[in-house]
């Protein structure tokens, strides 16, 4: 049992490093520590500069096939990657959603020539992705989307109408993966399709959504007849839901290490402040503190058992990957409360108006989400219950 | 990333686990918890004689298998689950580990091998002073004092919490000089522990599937040749030790969570209530989420510590982070497993409140290694110290 990787993978470590240092620097040093969760509203044209600028050195997609244009990388660089990545304080990825979700459904479920059309795009970072699958009756019940799809022969296109919601970096994103119901009789999961769509037409408008933050990373998108090429549908009509839940399965836990790396960064100015304003000798902040620190590193030690497993013989996922989000949602929503309790009534004082918030304080406030989005507390308590623990499945209820 | 257990030290995982499956039922531990002893004496005959785990990682020079922490936790584990009730622990993780980390070549090459034949031993460092301040197990609990007469030591005071105290045949004993305080002027010594003076008290306990004795020392002469290491320098080798056994004593914790859990949910998945088996309701289920979360979590903390522990036992890299990896995974997995253990007790309902169904076991046991080495609170308030002050 050794808690090591291979010296391999530590010159490659070394190689990513020198590579951060000698190029986050310049027109990229305001960027450090920022366009991550809870900051991706800012500086869009800047990061989209150095998304290019990865692209260049060859340090986008690393996970990917060379011959889709990545390295290649094993899930272990991947998870170095990513981690010296957040050592560096590179900024926010504005092509996430393309690398880690479109591209590699595309590689998957794709045809030849969706792959020619839409993969070296995300690579060069030069084409932005977003995300199109929750509605206002589709959040944690996905199945029940509602935004339809219907091949128009005339015209030789697919065309959708409805809406999608909590759409992030909608405006600022270039194509949209949206699920959508193929089979206009069909209820849940079936009758589905997965589409590729292009967000700048008549067709697609994007409202912002204004957050608990008084930022906007999410979005309202609204399809009103918009239009997508026959040969942008990926999979068949009906395989929509198989395509989009196979993106899920594509989540190994390479943003591990590097999400922990963040998450020490917050915990690091917790502390700074509790010991400079003396919370750090109250006893019940040194209890949450030291709760704080003891849990970030398990988190690690969970993070290398779920790299050093095999997955069940059935493809299910290892038991420390199935309670991860749970752990480190509730850890990081805790660690938000901790912070303004640290910082007292300070904490309600802002930068500057109108609603200017210190990185602690968006913090506190972004945190409520991370038990929400990518599966709620609450789903994930039954997915647990019902996958690592065999309980019975929540009754269905027929729709009246 | 090789994280996981090698396939020999799953061998002994499994090995472990099918062999207390078998013999410490749940009748087995009955039987023996309603014993002042609290063992049965043919099993850890057994234990020694077969499968030679006490031995486990005693080095091979004194006729031990010399393998490692890891493989020791492995075995702590199934332990855990199965409320072994034996003297393994004080023997070989506090006993055992004691002579390894402070005896000198002369009492290792003395002592391990009767431990290896069969000897049980046990480590006695608190006073009543270990109740202070809601729990403390460091070098304030320490409160017997050694005086020295020439070439002998004459220890004096009372001992108390000590596992196995009353029956253990060797004693590892902490004792300061007069007049000490904290980590100032402690020593620790090997004495048998039918020496005159020496009044050993058997405690009942809540927890009956682990003794505790207190022991007082009236004017016991100790030779020289028994104090182990240098004279009122011992507390880092005795805090090395303590936390040593804190790992071992957190793997028990993290295996009978688990073992908790799986009885709990098996047993939902019986019953029935509203035409249904109450593990489907979503209240049942999410609690078993929850307890599943602590597990795994549970489980990577040990594990952690483990290779970390091993390190300290081999002089390796990582044997500085003992202190913090030791209190992660007690801090955790005390509140985990009673937390766990407590859930158990209110999702069998009513039963889980009687004696014959086996919650309160696990429930009490909970509580009792909760406290033992340092409760959750305890640990904490230890790293806060390491990065806050």
């Amino acid at each position: 049992m050794k808690l090591s990787f291979s010296p391999e993978d530590e010159r490659f470590r070394e190689e990513v490093a020198t590579w951060l240092r000698e190029n986050l620097t310049g027109e990229f040093e305001q960027l450090k520590f920022r366009g991550g969760p809870g900051d991706e509203h800012m500086f869009p044209e800047e990061r989209k500069r150095w998304e290019q600028k990865l692209a260049e050195g060859g340090w986008t997609c690393v996970g990917w096939p060379k011959e889709y244009g990545g390295r290649g990388c094993s899930i272990e660089q991947q998870v170095i990657f990513n981690e010296e990545y957040a050592r560096a304080g590179a900024p926010g990825h504005v092509g996430h959603i393309g690398e880690g979700l479109a591209g590699p459904t595309i590689i998957a479920f794709g045809t030849e020539a969706q792959k020619k059309k839409y993969l070296p795009g995300i690579v060069a970072g030069t084409v932005l992705w977003c995300q199109g699958y929750s509605e206002p009756g589709a959040g944690s019940d996905l199945a029940n989307v509602k935004t339809k799809a219907r091949f128009d022969e005339a015209k030789g296109k697919w065309i959708i109408n409805g809406q999608k919601v909590w759409t992030s970096l909608a405006h600022e994103s270039d194509y949209i993966f949206v699920i959508a119901r193929t089979d206009p009789d069909s209820v849940a999961h079936k009758g589905l399709g997965f589409f590729l769509v292009k967000m700048d037409q008549p067709g697609i408008e994007v409202r912002g959504i204004e957050q608990i933050t008084g930022t906007s990373e999410f979005n309202e998108v609204f399809f009103d007849d918009a239009e997508c090429d026959a040969e942008d549908i990926v999979g068949a009509p009906g395989d929509g839901w198989k395509v989009a839940m196979g993106l899920l399965g594509f989540e190994r836990g390479v943003s591990t290490l590097g999400q922990q790396m963040q998450f020490q960064n917050e915990l690091n100015d917790v502390i700074r402040i509790a010991k400079k304003n003396g919370a750090a000798k109250d006893p019940a902040i040194r209890q949450r503190i030291a709760k704080a620190h003891t849990e970030l590193k398990i988190m690690r030690y969970n993070s290398m058992r779920m790299l050093s497993g095999q997955g069940g013989s059935d493809g299910s996922l290892q038991k420390e990957a199935l309670i991860y989000k749970l752990f480190w949602a509730t850890w990081h929503r805790d660690l938000g409360e901790l912070a303004l309790d640290v910082m007292g009534p300070e904490s309600q004082i802002l930068e500057g108006g109108p609603y200017e918030l210190n990185r602690l304080q968006a913090m506190a406030l972004f945190v409520r989400s991370d038990t929400i989005y990518g599966g709620t507390n609450e789903i994930q308590r039954n997915i647990i219950a019902e996958r690592g623990l065999g309980m019975p499945k929540e009754p269905k209820v027929a729709i009246k | 990333m090789e994280f996981a257990f090698t396939d020999e030290q799953q061998m002994i995982r499994d090995t472990a686990e099918s062999f207390l499956a078998e013999v410490s039922t749940s009748e087995a531990v009955r039987t023996a918890m309603a014993t002042e002893l609290g063992y049965d004496r043919e099993l850890w005959q057994r234990i020694c004689g077969e499968l030679y785990w006490q031995a486990i990682h005693i080095p091979e020079e004194f006729g031990g298998m010399g393998l490692g922490y890891v493989e020791l936790v492995a075995m702590l584990e199934q332990m855990g689950r199965y409320l072994l009730c034996s003297p393994f622990f004080s023997t070989v993780c506090l006993g055992a580990s004691a002579l390894m980390i402070a005896g000198s070549d002369e009492q290792k090459a003395e002592y391990l091998p009767k431990i290896c034949e069969g000897l049980t031993a046990t480590l006695a460092y608190t006073g009543k002073a270990a109740a202070a301040n809601g729990g403390q197990w460091g070098a304030d609990a320490v409160e017997l004092i050694a005086e020295r007469q020439g070439e002998q030591f004459v220890l004096n005071g009372t001992l108390r919490y000590v596992p196995d105290g009353a029956s253990a045949e060797l004693l590892i004993v902490a004792a300061r000089n007069e007049g000490s305080k904290g980590e100032e002027g402690i020593n620790l010594f090997v004495l048998p522990a039918d020496q005159a003076g020496i009044e050993r008290q058997w405690l009942p306990t809540m927890d009956q599937t682990r003794k505790q004795a207190e022991i007082t020392f009236t004017d016991v002469t100790v030779p020289a040749a028994a104090l182990m290491g240098e004279a009122g320098q011992a507390w880092p080798q005795l805090a090395k030790v303590i936390d040593l056994a804190t790992v071992a004593l957190a793997a028990e914790q993290m295996g009978g969570a688990q073992q908790i859990m799986d009885i709990t949910v098996d047993y939902t998945k019986e019953r029935t209530q509203f035409n249904r088996p109450i593990a489907g309701f979503q209240a049942i289920k999410h609690k078993a989420s929850d307890m599943m979360t602590r597990v795994e979590v549970a489980r990577s903390g040990v594990y952690y510590a483990a290779c970390v522990a091993q390190e300290v036992l081999v002089e390796g890299e990582l044997a500085t982070e003992l202190p913090e990896a030791a209190s992660i995974a007690k801090g955790y997995c005390s509140d985990a497993y009673f937390k766990n253990a407590g859930e158990a007790l209110q999702m069998h309902g009513g039963v889980g409140f009687t004696w014959e169904y086996d919650v309160h076991l696990y429930f009490k046991r909970a509580k009792a290694s909760e406290h033992f080495l340092g409760n959750g609170a305890y640990h904490r308030e230890r790293i806060a110290q390491l990065i806050l002050d």
